[in-house]
């Protein structure tokens, strides 16, 4: 029953809507602005108001096929093209192509005087006639609030304003009007009060000297949207908003398993290492070699033919490559055949948010199938538990969406229990790899075991791991009747036992060798015997053939002395001849 | 009129061009044409020109002015360039608007 039910499907008409083409907006509000009607960008002066306006006409015009106009009460043309072409927006190629038209309108009270009745009619018909000239179906208004600063009877200007958003309805035009910030109101001249079918809210905080900016759709009448705070980034490809709101756990999930690149680590989790999309996180004190892991994981994966990103928080990538060839990983092959990338930046250089931001940014342009971030623990220190939690389930559920296998490491520092923000931490992770020093018999040793790997069985061992020229190997701990030793106890406790085997067999040996005399005695004694034995018989056939020739002389002589007698040859004289004639074939 | 109340313009008998924009023959653009007419009459009476430029007709031309309000005076000369937007209806404020009374 439950598989054959359709998921339900919202009856009414969904409001029609122009996307902005801004990397993460559109999924904020759910596929962009409302179209043919205003929409209030509202922020302070830096916030990016301009920048988001001139977005959304540059992305309509080229993406969407939709011209747009934008108005600037502020900046001159000239000015606005080069500020954009930084972005890569060639402004004037644009109004060339009749895509664009920037019209600049100059408010300045000191060269204007007001008397009496006027209205703003020239404003309607310089926008009416900018709009169809190029056919716009956007218009920017920026920031319309200068005419306050250029207009005294604002009784009139406000009636005129109201008139503007309905005219551009009427003309279904989906517009953005920008606002500055004000501080009872939201805009500073009351702007929300005409324009109320969305309302964009763009921020910018300095938090202990860290500066994030944040958006946040603060209403959207007629659609949902989501509601939250979301950083974005202004960096050379123009904003991106972060895009994911929280996925949930929905991901779909595969059995296949990849290697972790560290042969007996892969025999500790049933033989065939980490389920691929999953999040493993190589946790340990200073020291452990947990870049190590990362490595050795990314090496493997490139040699797979992997695309990996590799994000260090404390190294540049140069170092990473001298310092993993030391332990014979080489990573220059897989950088150079475009495999491999490592990007380094100091954790003090952003918030929080805009290095999860870039993380993302750099994830969703490079399509990597692995990603390892080292450390983790550095972009933990730089916001609050309840924030990383928060940033960092929206970055595993985004991972694990586009089934990308991620090794986090995670710097531990105290040796007994883990922090609470790494407890809180450990909960968003799959398979967690601990790594610890093992302090006894005056040195220090390392040892791994697998505290968690969900899924799968996994070894319960604590294994010895040693970091060589040949990359990390792993050993087994001697656990035997004496207890547990590791590192040199280990190899004086082998060698000890070896010893004492060696012992056992040279007891053996010795028995054997003692059992070998033995045995070449008693068969020289067995030797001599027979050769008393082959003695005697000798002799005594010696005797017979003795006796054999004396017969045969006797016989002789009697048959001559019978001869001699000429007597007849007696019946027992023929039988003995017989014998002897037989005997003497015989030989 | 005293001579200290006699304008600029009027001492060095330069010529006036004065370009009134409007859009269409609303009540305020005609209010604004017959009172800048009946001013001009009194303050520069043959020294000056008067262009009447309909936005609705040629809507290219607002923004070589930069008007965004009607109506709107432009004074193009003498120099420099005076701007007074609405009917006209304070003389005064038209006439130190246009600098033919010096600014208090």
């Amino acid at each position: 029953m439950y598989h054959t039910e359709q998921p339900r499907r919202s009856t009414h008409i969904e409001l029609p809507k122009s996307p902005t083409g801004i990397q993460g907006l559109d999924e904020v509000t759910l596929g962009g602005l409302p179209r043919g009607r205003p929409t209030l960008v509202v922020g302070r002066a830096g916030s990016g108001k301009t920048l988001l306006g001139m977005e959304f006409l540059v992305h309509g015009a080229l993406e969407f096929g939709e011209p747009g106009v934008f108005v600037s009460f502020e900046e001159t043309p000239e000015d606005l093209v080069q500020n954009v072409a930084s972005l890569g927006y060639d402004l004037n190629d644009l109004r060339e192509r009749n895509l664009l038209s920037i019209d600049h309108v100059e408010v300045s009270r000191s060269d204007v005087i007001e008397t009496g009745e006027f209205d703003l009619e020239a404003l309607f018909i310089r926008l009416g006639y900018a709009i169809d000239s190029i056919g716009a179906k956007r218009i920017v208004l920026d920031t319309i609030e200068s005419l306050f600063s250029g207009l005294m009877n604002t009784g009139i200007l406000r009636a005129e304003l109201r008139r503007l958003f309905f005219w551009l309805k009427d003309k279904g035009v989906t517009a953005v009007v920008t606002g500055e910030s004000g501080e009872a109101t939201m805009t500073r001249h009351g702007l929300e009060e005409y324009i109320s079918d969305c309302v964009i809210l763009l921020d910018h905080r300095v938090d202990d000297q860290v500066s994030t900016r944040r958006l946040r759709v603060v209403k959207y009448r007629g659609s949902v949207h989501g509601t939250n705070e979301y950083p974005f980034l202004i960096d050379e490809t123009g904003i991106s908003v972060l895009p994911i709101t929280s996925t949930g756990l929905t991901h779909t999930v595969t059995s296949e398993r990849i290697s972790s690149g560290v042969e007996r680590l892969d025999a500790m989790l049933e033989g065939e290492g980490f389920y691929r999309g999953s999040t493993i996180m190589v946790a340990g004190t200073p020291g452990t070699g947990k870049s190590s892991f990362g490595a050795s994981f990314v090496n493997a994966a490139c040699l797979r033919g992997e695309k990996c990103l590799y994000f260090s928080f404390e190294e540049s990538p140069d170092q990473i490559v001298r310092n993993m060839q030391s332990i014979g990983i080489d990573l220059v092959p897989h950088i150079e055949s475009g495999l491999l990338e490592i990007n380094s930046s100091r954790p003090t250089m952003y918030g929080l948010e805009m290095h999860l931001l870039m993380l993302l940014k750099q994830i969703q342009e490079k399509q990597p199938r692995v990603v390892v971030i080292d450390p983790l623990s550095d972009l933990i220190a730089i916001g609050t538990t309840k924030d990383v939690k928060v940033m960092l389930t929206r970055l595993i559920d985004y991972l694990k969406t586009s089934r990308i296998t991620t090794l986090f490491t995670h710097l531990i520092h105290t040796r007994e229990k883990m922090a609470p923000s790494d407890l809180a931490v450990s909960s968003l992770i799959d398979t967690l790899i601990q790594l610890q020093d093992i302090e006894s018999a005056g040195e220090r040793n390392r040892g791994l075991y697998v505290l968690k790997s969900r899924g799968m069985g996994h070894s319960n061992q604590i294994r010895e791991y040693r970091i060589t020229d040949d990359g990390i190997e792993l050993t087994d701990v001697y656990a035997g009747p004496a207890g547990m030793f590791m590192g040199t106890a280990r190899l004086v406790q082998e060698a000890r036992e070896r010893a004492e085997a060696e012992a056992r067999r040279e007891e053996i040996a010795s028995r054997q060798r003692e059992l070998e005399q033995e045995r070449s005695a008693v068969e020289a004694r067995i030797a001599a015997l027979q050769s008393v034995f082959a003695s005697q018989e000798e002799d005594v056939r010696r005797m017979i053939e003795a006796e054999s020739r004396q017969q045969k002389i006797i016989d002789a002589d009697t048959r001559a002395i019978g001869k001699l007698r000429k007597a007849d040859a007696s019946d027992d004289d023929k039988k003995v001849q017989a014998t002897i004639g037989e005997a003497e074939e015989e030989r | 009129m005293t001579d200290t109340e006699k304008t600029a313009g009027e001492e060095n008998g330069e010529e006036w061009i004065l370009r009134l924009y409007v859009a269409g023959q609303t009540p305020k653009s005609l209010a604004a044409f017959a009172n800048l007419k009946r001013i001009c009459e009194e303050h520069m009476a043959g020294r000056y020109k008067i262009e009447v430029i309909d936005l609705l007709e040629h809507p290219q031309l607002a923004k070589g002015d930069q008007i965004f309000a009607v109506p709107t005076l432009v004074r193009k000369l003498p120099p420099p360039l005076r701007k007074i937007i609405g009917d006209l209806s304070n003389t005064e404020k038209v006439l130190v608007g246009l600098d033919v009374r010096p600014r208090s």
